[in-house]
C-alpha cells in the first residue's frame, strides 16, 4: 500500500515516453466541473487546471508545486521592490500570433477585473504594477519588499493582446477567444457534458502524448469509479478511499495516489468566554474550556490519528503534526504527529479543572473533504472516551462554511469546534499562516480564516517577518519556528494530510499532484 | 368565454408572481454563496469585493426588485458561477432532460400497458400476480439504488452498455437529439428506464385496473352475448375506452419527470436541468436556482391553464361554475 | 359509474347482519399474499419499536460505537465482544442495530408526517367540497398548484430552506404531501354530497358538523387509508431520497436513507452488506406497506366486489 504511493521525495518522470507524435485519444472523467473555459473569471482549481492546458504562464507549478520556468525563462529581484522577468522568445499563440511582453502587461490588467467575477484573481495581481521593458522583458513593482512575487506570477495564465484581453467570458466559453500558448487547443466546451482540447504541435516545450484529449464531469464517485471499470473513460479523478482496496485488487487498473498539499484540522473557540457548544455536563453554562491551553493539549492528545488513517481514510492519508506534509516551503522538521495518549489527556484534563469532563458539539461539514463527516464522527467517538460528552453535526457545505464563517451575532464565527481544512495554493507555509493562525484583522488581510480566532503577538510578529523577508533560507526558518510555536500553543489540531489518488486503465498512469490538479499533460503510458 | 380566458390569465399571473416572491426569497435564506466561490486564499478586503461585485450587499428586496424587472424583459439573472445568463444555462441544458423524459415516457407505456393488460385479463394466474408485485417494487425501490445497480450490473459486469453520460447527437426533424443516433440510444437507455421504473409501475396499474372495471361493464358482457372474440373485445373496446385517461395520467407525469429527473441524471452524469438544478443548489448558485425553478413555475401554470381552457370548451358546466364562484 | 346496486345503501342496514370489521377482515385475510405482508409487516413494526431491548449496541451513543469497528464483515466479532450477524457500517456502527434504530426513525417519520398531512389534508378537503363557491376554488387553485409540483422538488427546496433535523424533514414532507389527502376527500367527498342520504340528512335538519363528520366522513374513509398507506411508504422513499441527495437526516442518527446513502459509497468496493442490508429493511418495509394498502384498496373498493 504504501510503497505504491508516489510521495514528494519519488522522483516524476515524464519525459519517459514523450516525442512520438501519434494519434491517440485520451478520456478523462473529471471529479468537479470547471465552471468557465475564461482562465481569468473563476479563481477555483478545477478551473485553473484546465486553463493549465490552454494558456501558458510565466511560471510554472510543477507537480510537486515547485516553480519552473514557463512563458518567462528566468526571473529574480533586482532590486528591494522590483523583480524582473525575461519571457521566451519564439512563441506563438494557438491562432499564430507572437508571444510578447504586450500579453503579459494586458493579462495583468485583465485579470483582476473580469466582470461578475466570482473569484477574482486580484488576490493575487493586487499591489503589483506590471511595466514592459522591452518586447520580452517585465518588470514587476510592489510598494514593500515581496517574497512571494514568483508564486503569485505563477498563477495567472497569460491571454493573448489581439483576442483574449478585450473578449468576454461567454467568448472564451464559445471558444471564440480561447486562444492561449498552452500544450492544448481549445475545441469544444458543452458545461455538464464535456470539454475537448486537441494538441497543440507547436507546443514551445515537451508535445503532449495525446493527440486528442475529452474531459468529462462525473460528480458522483462510484459512478465514476463505474464508468472507469466500463472503459467509458480512461482516468477518473477523486478516487473514493473506500474503492481503493478493491480496485487494488483488479489487473485492469492502476492507481497513482500523491500527497496533497491539504491538511484537515480543527480550530477552536478562543475568543469567546463563553462558547455556545460548550457546556457542563448538565447542561448549565461553564467559562470556555478551550481557551486553556491544557484542555486544547488534551484533545489532540486524545485524537488516534493512526486510527483515523487506517480505519476511516482506509490508509490513504498521512497523520499530521503541522500545517503542511514534509517536503514543502516552510515545513519545520522538529514536529511531528501529536502521539496518541487518552490516559494522558484525561490527567491533563483533570489538571485543568475538568475531571470529570464537560459536554461540546462538533460542527463539520459532509460534502467538502474526503469522508468529513466520517471523520467528525470518529473524533466524537475519541473525545467521549476521555470524558467529554460530544454530539457531532455535520452538513452540506453550502450552509456550513457560512456559519463556521461568520454565523454568530456581528459576524463572528458561530460554533465552538469545527472540522475544517486548508490547501496551500502557495505551495508554501504562509498561505496557512497567515489565514489560519494569524490574528484576525480585516484591515490587513491577516487571519481570514481563523475560525477559533487563536491570536499570539509573537507569532504574528514572527509571520509578518517572514512576509518581508526576500531571503528564501532565510524565510524558510522564519516559517517552521511561526508554525513550531502555533503547534505548542495548540491554536488550531491538525488530524491528516489528505492523499489523492487517480485510477486510470492498465497502461497509463498519472503523475499525481499535490495541488490536486488533473491534467493531460501528466498522464503518461507506463 | 372570453371573460373566463382573462379571468384564468390573471390568476396565472398571479401564482407566477406569487412564486417569485416565495421562491427568490426562500432560496436567498439559505447559507451564504459567497463563502462557496472565493478563493480560501482570499482575505477579508477580496470577500467584501466580491460581494459587492455580485449585488450581494443590497438589501434583499432592492435584489428582489431589480430581479422582477430583470424577469419582466426576460432577464432572469446570470449564473454566480458561470457568469452566464441563467435563462441561457437552463435553455442550454432543456433538451437533455426533454429528450430523456420523453424516452421514459414513451417507455413506460409501451412496457406498462401490454404488462397491466395481461394482468388485468388473468388476475389469478402466476404471471400476474409476478407483474403485480413487480409493480410494487417498481413504486418502491429507491431510484437512486436501481439506477446505481444497473450501472453495475449492464456497464461494469456485462459491458453491454456505456456507464454514463449522453451520446453524440444529430438533427433529426430540426431538432439535435442523441435519440438520432445509435451512441446516443446506447447512453439514454440505462437512465430513461431508470426514470420510467415509477411510470411503468403506474401503467401497469392503471391498465390492470381499468381492464378489470371494464370486463365487467355491460358493453362488453354485450360485446360477450354477441359473440365477440375475447381478442377483439379487448384489442378493440376495452383497450379504447381505458387508453385514453391512461395515456392523459402518464402525459400529466411528464412535468413530474422533468422534475424527477434530478435524480437520475446526478447518477448518470446526464447534462440536463435536474443535475444542473442540484449542482446549483449545492453551490448555493441562487439565480440559476431561482430561474429553474421559475421556468418549472411557468411550465406549469401554462399547462395548468391550457388544461381548464380545453375544459371549459369541451364542458361548459366549468366555465359555468367558475363564474358562479 | 354505472353499476348502482351496492352503493348509496346506507351501512347501518348491512352492519346489523355482521360487524363492518369482521367482514372487513375476512375478506382482507382471503390474500395470503396481503396476510403473510401484513405479518412482517407488524413484525418489522415490533422489531423497531423494542430495538433498545434487543440490539447489541446503541449505535446514537458514541461511547458505544468505535471507529476500529468499522467496515466489519458480517459475522465478525466487535471490540466489545458481541457479533455483529450483519457487519458494521463506516463508523463502526453494528448493522443490525443500526437498521432497526434507522427503522424507528424512519417508520416515525412516514407515519407521523403522514398522520399529519392526512389531517391537514382531510380537514381542507372537506371544507372544499362542503363548502362550495369561492372557498372551494380558492382551496383547489392552491391544491392543484401545490400539486402541480412534485413531492420530490417541493420536500428538497424546503428541506434545503429549513436545514437538516428530524422536524424539519416531517415539516417538508407534510407541506409534500397534504395535498394528496386534500385531493382524495374532496373528490370522494364531492360525490359522497350529491347522493341521497346526505340530501336525506340535510332534510331532517340535522347539523353541517354531524353531516360532514357521520356521513360523509365515514364514506371518505376507504380511499383515504389507501391513500394514506402508499404516501406513508412514499413518504419513508422520499426521506431516503433526501438523504441520498446530503440534504436530509443528520448522519449520526441514521434512519434507514441515511444509512443506504452512506453505503452508497461503498457499493463498488465490494462491501455490500452496508448498502444492502438497510436496502432490504427498507425495501421489505416500504414493499410490505404497499401490499397491504393495495389489498385494502381492492377490499374497500366496492365495485370491484363480485
Amino acid at each position: 500500500m504504501r510503497n505504491r504511493m508516489t510521495f514528494l521525495s519519488a522522483v516524476a518522470i515524464i519525459a519517459l515516453s514523450a516525442g512520438a507524435a501519434s494519434a491517440e485519444k485520451l478520456t478523462i472523467g473529471l471529479a468537479s466541473e470547471p465552471t468557465a473555459i475564461d482562465p481569468h473569471f473563476h479563481n477555483l482549481g478545477p478551473n485553473n487546471a484546465m486553463a493549465r492546458h490552454i494558456f501558458g504562464r510565466l511560471i510554472l507549478q510543477n507537480e510537486r508545486q515547485q516553480l519552473e520556468p514557463g512563458l518567462a525563462v528566468s526571473w529574480q529581484p533586482i532590486d528591494e521592490l522590483t523583480w524582473e522577468f525575461k519571457l521566451r522568445e519564439g512563441v506563438t499563440f494557438h491562432d499564430g500570433s507572437p508571444f510578447t511582453a504586450d500579453d503579459v502587461i494586458c493579462t495583468w490588467e485583465r485579470a483582476p477585473n473580469v466582470p461578475n467575477s466570482p473569484s477574482s484573481f486580484s488576490i493575487y495581481t493586487k499591489g503589483k504594477t506590471a511595466v514592459k521593458i522591452d518586447d520580452f522583458t517585465v518588470h514587476f513593482k510592489t510598494e514593500a519588499p515581496y517574497p512571494l512575487m514568483a508564486n503569485d506570477v505563477s498563477t495567472v495564465p497569460i491571454v493573448s493582446d489581439e483576442v483574449g484581453c478585450a473578449a468576454t467570458t461567454e467568448a472564451f466559453n464559445a471558444g471564440t477567444a480561447a486562444i492561449g500558448s498552452g500544450p492544448y487547443k481549445f475545441v469544444s466546451y458543452k458545461p455538464g457534458e464535456s470539454i475537448v482540447l486537441a494538441r497543440n504541435d507547436d507546443y514551445w516545450g515537451e508535445k503532449p502524448i495525446w493527440s486528442e484529449v475529452e474531459f468529462r464531469p462525473i460528480k458522483s464517485a462510484p459512478t465514476r469509479v463505474a464508468a472507469l471499470l466500463a472503459g467509458d473513460v480512461d482516468l477518473i479523478s477523486g478516487v473514493p478511499t473506500t474503492d481503493i482496496t478493491t480496485l487494488q485488487g483488479r489487473d485492469d487498473v492502476t492507481l497513482s495516489q500523491g500527497v496533497s498539499n491539504r491538511v484537515i484540522y480543527l480550530h477552536m473557540d478562543q475568543f469567546r468566554e463563553a462558547s455556545p457548544f460548550v457546556s457542563a455536563k448538565d447542561g448549565s453554562a461553564i467559562k470556555n474550556p478551550l481557551m486553556d491551553v491544557r484542555v486544547r493539549k488534551a484533545i489532540s492528545m486524545a485524537i488516534n490519528r493512526d486510527a483515523i488513517v487506517e480505519r476511516v481514510m482506509e490508509g490513504v492519508a498521512i497523520p499530521a503534526g503541522q500545517l503542511l506534509p514534509e517536503g514543502f516551503f516552510g515545513v519545520s522538521k522538529n514536529l511531528s504527529p501529536v502521539a496518541y495518549d487518552p490516559a494522558g489527556a484525561k490527567a491533563l484534563l483533570a489538571e485543568a479543572g475538568y475531571a470529570d469532563g464537560f459536554k461540546m458539539t462538533i460542527h463539520g461539514p459532509n460534502d467538502r473533504y474526503i469522508n468529513d463527516a466520517k471523520i467528525a464522527e470518529a473524533i466524537g467517538q475519541m473525545l467521549t472516551r476521555i470524558g467529554i460528552d460530544m454530539s457531532v453535526e455535520t452538513m452540506p457545505r453550502s450552509v456550513y462554511f457560512s456559519r463556521a464563517s461568520r454565523g454568530a451575532e456581528g459576524g463572528l464565527p458561530e460554533f465552538s469546534f469545527v472540522l475544517v481544512g486548508w490547501g496551500a495554493g502557495s505551495g508554501e507555509a504562509s498561505s496557512p499562516l497567515k489565514s489560519l493562525i494569524a490574528t484576525h484583522d480585516p484591515d490587513r488581510g491577516f487571519g481570514a480564516s481563523n475560525r477559533g480566532r487563536h491570536s499570539d503577538p509573537a507569532i504574528d510578529a514572527k509571520i509578518e517577518e517572514a512576509l518581508r523577508t526576500v531571503d528564501d533560507e532565510i524565510r524558510q526558518i522564519l516559517l517552521a519556528e511561526a508554525t513550531e510555536m502555533a503547534m505548542e500553543n495548540v491554536a488550531i489540531i491538525p488530524t491528516h494530510f489528505q492523499v489523492n489518488t487517480w485510477g486510470s486503465r492498465k497502461g497509463i498512469s498519472y503523475v499525481p499532484r499535490t495541488d490536486e490538479y488533473t491534467l493531460a499533460i501528466g498522464v503518461v503510458k507506463d | 368565454m372570453t371573460v373566463f380566458i382573462i379571468r384564468r390569465l390573471m390568476q396565472a399571473v398571479f401564482v407566477v408572481f406569487l412564486m417569485s416572491v416565495i421562491v427568490f426569497f426562500g432560496v436567498n435564506v439559505i447559507g451564504n454563496p459567497i463563502d462557496m466561490l472565493v478563493s480560501p486564499d482570499a482575505d477579508q478586503q477580496d470577500i467584501a469585493e466580491a460581494i459587492a461585485r455580485l449585488g450581494l450587499d443590497r438589501p434583499i428586496h432592492e435584489q428582489y426588485w431589480r430581479f422582477l424587472m430583470g424577469a419582466l424583459e426576460g432577464d432572469l439573472g446570470r449564473s454566480f458561477i458561470f457568469g452566464e445568463p441563467a435563462l441561457k444555462l437552463i435553455l442550454a441544458h432543456m433538451p437533455a432532460t426533454l429528450e430523456l423524459a420523453f424516452a421514459s415516457l414513451v417507455m413506460a407505456l409501451v412496457i406498462g400497458i401490454p404488462l397491466g393488460l395481461y394482468a388485468g385479463l388473468y388476475p389469478d394466474g402466476i404471471a400476474s400476480r409476478t407483474i403485480m408485485a413487480g409493480s410494487i417494487l417498481g413504486f418502491s425501490l429507491p431510484t437512486f439504488w436501481v439506477g446505481l445497480m444497473f450501472i453495475m450490473v449492464f456497464a461494469v459486469m456485462l459491458g453491454w452498455l456505456p456507464s454514463t453520460g449522453r451520446g453524440d447527437t444529430a438533427v433529426i426533424l430540426g431538432i439535435e437529439t442523441s435519440l438520432a443516433t445509435r451512441d446516443g440510444w446506447s447512453h439514454i437507455l440505462m437512465p430513461a428506464l431508470n426514470l420510467a421504473l415509477t411510470n411503468i409501475a403506474l401503467a401497469i396499474r392503471l391498465t390492470r385496473a381499468g381492464v378489470r372495471e371494464a370486463m365487467g361493464q355491460d358493453y362488453v358482457k354485450f360485446a360477450r352475448a354477441k359473440g365477440l372474440s375475447t381478442r377483439r373485445i379487448v384489442f378493440v373496446h376495452v383497450l379504447k375506452n381505458i387508453m385514453i385517461p391512461i395515456v392523459t395520467v402518464i402525459g400529466l407525469e411528464f412535468g413530474a419527470l422533468i422534475a424527477f429527473s434530478v435524480i437520475t441524471e446526478t447518477i448518470f452524469a446526464w447534462p440536463g436541468m435536474g443535475k444542473l438544478l442540484i449542482d446549483s443548489i449545492i453551490q448555493l448558485d441562487r439565480p440559476v436556482v431561482v430561474a429553474y425553478l421559475m421556468v418549472v413555475v411557468l411550465l406549469f401554470v401554462l399547462i395548468n391553464l391550457i388544461v381548464d381552457i380545453v375544459y371549459s370548451i369541451l364542458d361548459p358546466r366549468v366555465r359555468l361554475q367558475d363564474q358562479r364562484s | 359509474m354505472s353499476d348502482l346496486s351496492s352503493e348509496g345503501q346506507p351501512e347501518e342496514a348491512r352492519a346489523a347482519v355482521e360487524t363492518p370489521f369482521r367482514r372487513f377482515a375476512s375478506e382482507f385475510f382471503e390474500s395470503k399474499v396481503a396476510t403473510a405482508a401484513l405479518v412482517l409487516l407488524s413484525l418489522i413494526i415490533a422489531l423497531s419499536l423494542l430495538a433498545p431491548w434487543i440490539t447489541p449496541q446503541n449505535p446514537y451513543d458514541l461511547a458505544q460505537v468505535d471507529v476500529l469497528d468499522g467496515r466489519l464483515p458480517p459475522g465478525s466479532q466487535a471490540f466489545a465482544g458481541y457479533t455483529m450477524w450483519l457487519g458494521s457500517d463506516g463508523a463502526g456502527r453494528d448493522l443490525f442495530s443500526a437498521i432497526l434504530y434507522g427503522l424507528r426513525i424512519s417508520l416515525a417519520v412516514g407515519v407521523t408526517s403522514g398522520f399529519i398531512a392526512l389531517l391537514i389534508g382531510m380537514g381542507v378537503g372537506l371544507i372544499a367540497a362542503y363548502a362550495g363557491g369561492r372557498v372551494e376554488t380558492v382551496i383547489m387553485r392552491v391544491v392543484d398548484l401545490q400539486l402541480s409540483f412534485p413531492a420530490t422538488l417541493v420536500a428538497l427546496m424546503l428541506v434545503a430552506i429549513l436545514g437538516k433535523g428530524i422536524d424539519k424533514i416531517i415539516l417538508a414532507l407534510v407541506v409534500a404531501q397534504w395535498a394528496y389527502y386534500a385531493r382524495t376527500v374532496r373528490a370522494s367527498a364531492l360525490v359522497e354530497r350529491r347522493k341521497e342520504y346526505v340530501e336525506a340528512a340535510a332534510c331532517l335538519g340535522l347539523s353541517h358538523g354531524r353531516i360532514v363528520f357521520r356521513h360523509i366522513l365515514p364514506n371518505c374513509l376507504a380511499p383515504l387509508i389507501v391513500v394514506g398507506t402508499v404516501q406513508v411508504a412514499s413518504a419513508i422513499a422520499l426521506e431516503a431520497t433526501l438523504s441520498f441527495l446530503g440534504v436530509g437526516l443528520p448522519q449520526t442518527e441514521p434512519s434507514l436513507g441515511v444509512l443506504i446513502a452512506n453505503g452508497f459509497e461503498y457499493m463498488m468496493s465490494g462491501r455490500y452488506w452496508i448498502s444492502v442490508f438497510p436496502g432490504l429493511a427498507l425495501l421489505l418495509t416500504v414493499v410490505t406497506i404497499n401490499l397491504v394498502g393495495d389489498h385494502l384498496r381492492d377490499v374497500l373498493n366496492p365495485r370491484l366486489k363480485r
